[in-house]
């Protein structure tokens, strides 16, 4: 099997832009063959090697590749018919891609998470079965036509008239659609601390992205003759069992940002992301964009809720917490290559990975495979948009070398992702919540990654 | 001419119109009634406004409290077998500074909901609107006054004789041991009392930056497979696979024919919050309950009674409630056991 590895022709490909210098690219095309020796010298029967996983290319000796010369059965015969599947599914080729627990972090299902699969995803848009699953009592699958929304005040004299709207209702405003992420609060929540979990799917899978369509809250609110000059907050509520409440400054809705939203990536929410209708609540921690939603009081006071008082609260070094931490500040993580996957074999990779903030849209994403010591910066792809998702890559010609990769996102305030060290010198590592520190892949030398931690 | 004129007229009467602003979208949304608001308006301030009046003891809630919630939370709120514990942590010198002392202690483990709760209010409102978490809303007032008086009495915050009311509810406030332990001195969010300035200013260094690459922490061996098998979590196409994290492939999940409904219903009924269908979780796993009782010859009139009168003290000191779902249902679920709980 070595040997034919060894006899299998060289497939490295000039990367386009130059992180290497044709220099250093001879180098990696010159050190191939001494790299194979060691990967398979240092190869053990429980890890597979990079050769072993890849897909060969090679010509064979019959002079092709057999499935170019065999014609397979789908092109010589008929497909299936159109509607066939009047919801159509992924192919059944991707059955790997779903969204995942992480054992033992819930007792419960329904008191839980689901982590979205961000290694296997591609541009800015999460699919809307793959969005990541936060339950605080279990999810429903709720009757439109029953569902209402209500808008009252903590005291009457803080709007001109308390307010009920079917979803019809809701539905004939004027709506607006709009790409948002939506992050967990306490996303890389379990990496505080140290190294605790293998892959991107679970450090950074409480992170989704989707086209969310809805109504400004504050055409609402307007409707009810809300006072802003008194009504300072508001509390948004849930139907579902645990009636979900968090608070909200109305600086945040009369921005206009602020969505009572019912559609995502072109159809309605998802039964397990709140249909038929949620709060968008762009650049703010997923707790608060209430699910189900039920009903919105305006107040001139905070409401200190279960998860404004219980969770979602962030423990300091001296022992106070800090309440109301909301805001998701600049982060981003490379997807690929990222932990628990193997790269196939040296040469041509394109690093990619996403960068999002809270407070605006990312300016600048820089990209180290040394562990920190030198940056490239990355391509932003296109578009680049308000708390929303950017897609970032890089070109690299993987030399066969153990790499620490990193990515580091600036958002358009100046504000610039930390460190590990950076973020705990302030902050501890008691928090739980809002850990946007720089994640850092190992590649090993047998192209197995890993989840490490630098100091 | 007079019709231009009229025009004018109807454009200065514009910004009028857009004061009154519920003309703005004619037909869309009406008043809520004072009875719909009463039915939904269930909050509870920190201030205490929207609390409804009533009082309960600790004695009354002891009760509830062992029929209710000790089933998830533990007989003293300490559980943590399927939630965080309620009560342990705090001292009464902690009543006395309203500041837990365990909280700037890096090496005391876990945080109880008495060590965070600075405002009382979240406590009976949180029950009030969520809790029994498979029977949420279903308290009185009454009954959650009583069920609060009764989790600060076993966090030694009230005595044993304490009667909580909406009364007192202000002074029993001044009593919680984390009261003077929130800041929201942070700029993580656009409130009063803030900084203004993110606390983390990090550089951007490009080029032979002072940072020493050296790997402090990384997954052992030993928990490689600790999620699974990452070579089954990742697409089999393109530039990366999962690696091989699995010593030897799993068998194929069985599949009965009869899949489904029963376990269904266990699901509708709340069952699964204390059993997981292989593993333990408060209550015994679906298949060991199958594995003790598959055999009996009464396996099914014995299953369906215990699920709707309750059961102690046959797998742990945790009892089951008496569940309310009707006869058919627990039979249903029973004959499902008794036939080996096939997924």
């Amino acid at each position: 099997m070595n040997d034919a590895v060894h006899a299998r022709p060289g497939r490295l490909i000039r990367a386009p832009e130059n992180f290497l210098g044709a220099g250093e690219v001879r180098a990696v095309f010159a050190g191939r063959r001494e790299f194979m020796r060691r990967a398979f010298a240092s190869a053990s029967a429980a890890v597979l090697t990079p050769a072993a996983l890849a897909q060969a290319n090679p010509v064979p000796a019959g002079g092709g590749d057999p499935n170019i010369l065999n014609l397979p059965a789908h092109s010589t015969g008929l497909g299936q018919p159109v509607a066939t599947d009047g919801y159509g599914k992924p192919s059944k080729y991707e059955a790997n891609v779903q969204r995942r627990q992480s054992p033992g972090l819930t007792q419960t299902r329904q008191s839980s998470v689901s982590f979205a699969p961000l290694q296997s995803l591609f541009g800015i848009v999460t699919p809307s079965g793959l969005h990541f699953e936060r339950h605080h009592q279990g999810w429903w699958d709720i009757d439109p036509s029953k569902h209402r929304l209500m808008i009252n005040g903590a005291d009457p004299k803080l709007l001109k008239a308390p307010k009920v709207f079917t979803m019809d209702e809701l539905m004939r405003l004027p709506s607006v659609s709009r790409f948002h992420f939506i992050e967990c609060g306490a996303n890389s929540g379990m990496e505080w601390g140290n190294v605790a979990v293998p892959t991107c799917q679970y450090t950074h899978g409480m992170l989704s992205c989707s086209e969310f369509t809805g109504v400004p809250l504050k055409i609402l609110l307007d409707l009810a003759g809300v006072d802003f000059k008194r009504a300072r907050y508001l509390l948004a509520e849930g139907a579902d069992g645990s009636s979900m409440t968090r608070t909200l400054p109305m600086e945040r809705v009369e921005s206009g940002e602020v969505l009572v939203a019912y559609g995502s990536n072109g159809e309605m929410l998802r039964p397990e992301n709140g249909y038929p209708l949620r709060l968008v609540v762009p650049g703010v921690q997923g707790v608060s964009w209430v699910k189900y939603l039920r009903r919105i009081e305006v107040g001139d006071k905070p409401y200190g809720s279960k998860d404004e008082v219980l969770h979602y609260i962030d423990l300091m070094p001296g022992g106070l917490h800090r309440q109301y931490t909301s805001t998701q500040e600049c982060k981003s993580v490379v997807t690929t290559p990222s932990g628990g996957q193997v790269l196939l074999d040296k040469g041509y990779y394109q690093i990619g990975g996403l960068a999002w903030s809270g407070r605006g849209k990312v300016r600048k994403v820089d990209v180290t495979v040394d562990g920190g010591r030198n940056w490239k910066v990355a391509r932003l792809q296109e578009p680049v948009m308000d708390k929303c998702l950017t897609r970032f890559t890089l070109d690299w010609a993987w030399d066969g070398q153990p790499a620490l990769v990193q990515s580091r996102a600036t958002d358009d305030t100046g504000y610039v992702q930390p460190t590990y060290r950076q973020l705990r010198a302030v902050r501890g590592s008691r928090s739980i919540y809002h850990n946007n520190a720089i994640q850092t892949w190992l590649v090993e030398a047998n192209g197995e990654v890993r989840n490490v931690q630098l100091s | 001419m007079s019709s231009c004129r009229s025009g004018l007229m109807l454009l200065a009467a514009l910004p009028l119109l857009a004061a009154a602003q519920h003309v703005a979208y004619p037909g869309i949304g009406r008043d809520a009634t004072p009875r719909e608001i009463a039915a939904w308006d269930i909050d509870v301030r920190p201030d205490f406004k929207g609390l409804p009046k009533g009082a309960g003891t600790v004695a009354q809630g002891q009760v509830l409290w062992e029929a209710q919630c000790a089933s998830c939370h533990g007989v003293f709120g300490e559980s943590n077998e399927v939630f965080q514990p309620i009560v342990g942590g705090t001292s009464a010198a902690d009543i006395k500074t309203g500041r837990v002392a365990h909280l700037r202690d890096n090496s005391y483990p876990g945080r109880t909901t008495l060590m965070k709760l600075s405002t009382l209010s979240t406590l009976w409102d949180y029950i009030h609107r969520a809790m029994p978490w498979t029977n949420p809303k279903t308290l009185r007032p009454d009954e959650v006054y009583a069920v609060t008086a009764y989790i600060l009495h076993l966090g030694g915050v009230v005595p044993a004789d304490y009667a909580l009311s909406d009364a007192n509810i202000a002074d029993t406030q001044k009593l919680l041991p984390n009261r003077n332990g929130m800041t929201t001195d942070h700029a993580l969010w656009p409130g009063p009392k803030r900084a203004t300035r993110p606390d983390v200013a990090a550089t951007a260094c490009m080029r032979d930056c002072a940072t020493e690459p050296k790997v402090a922490s990384l997954l052992p061996d030993h928990a490689r497979n600790a999620h699974g098998n990452l070579a089954e979590q990742n697409r089999a196409v393109g530039a990366q696979r999962g690696a091989q994290t699995a010593t030897a492939a799993p068998p194929p999940a069985a599949k009965a024919a009869d899949e489904g409904a029963a376990a269904l219903l266990a699901n509708k009924h709340g069952c699964v919050a204390c059993h997981g269908l292989e593993n333990k979780i408060l209550g015994p796993s679906f298949r060991d309950i199958a594995k003790a009782y598959g055999a009996r010859t009464d396996a099914v009139a014995h299953l369906s009674g215990k699920i709707r009168a309750g059961s102690s003290g046959v797998w742990g000191a945790i009892p089951m409630p008496p569940q309310t779902l009707g006869e058919a249902d627990a039979k249903a679920i029973a004959q499902w056991l008794a036939a080996g709980a096939r997924k």
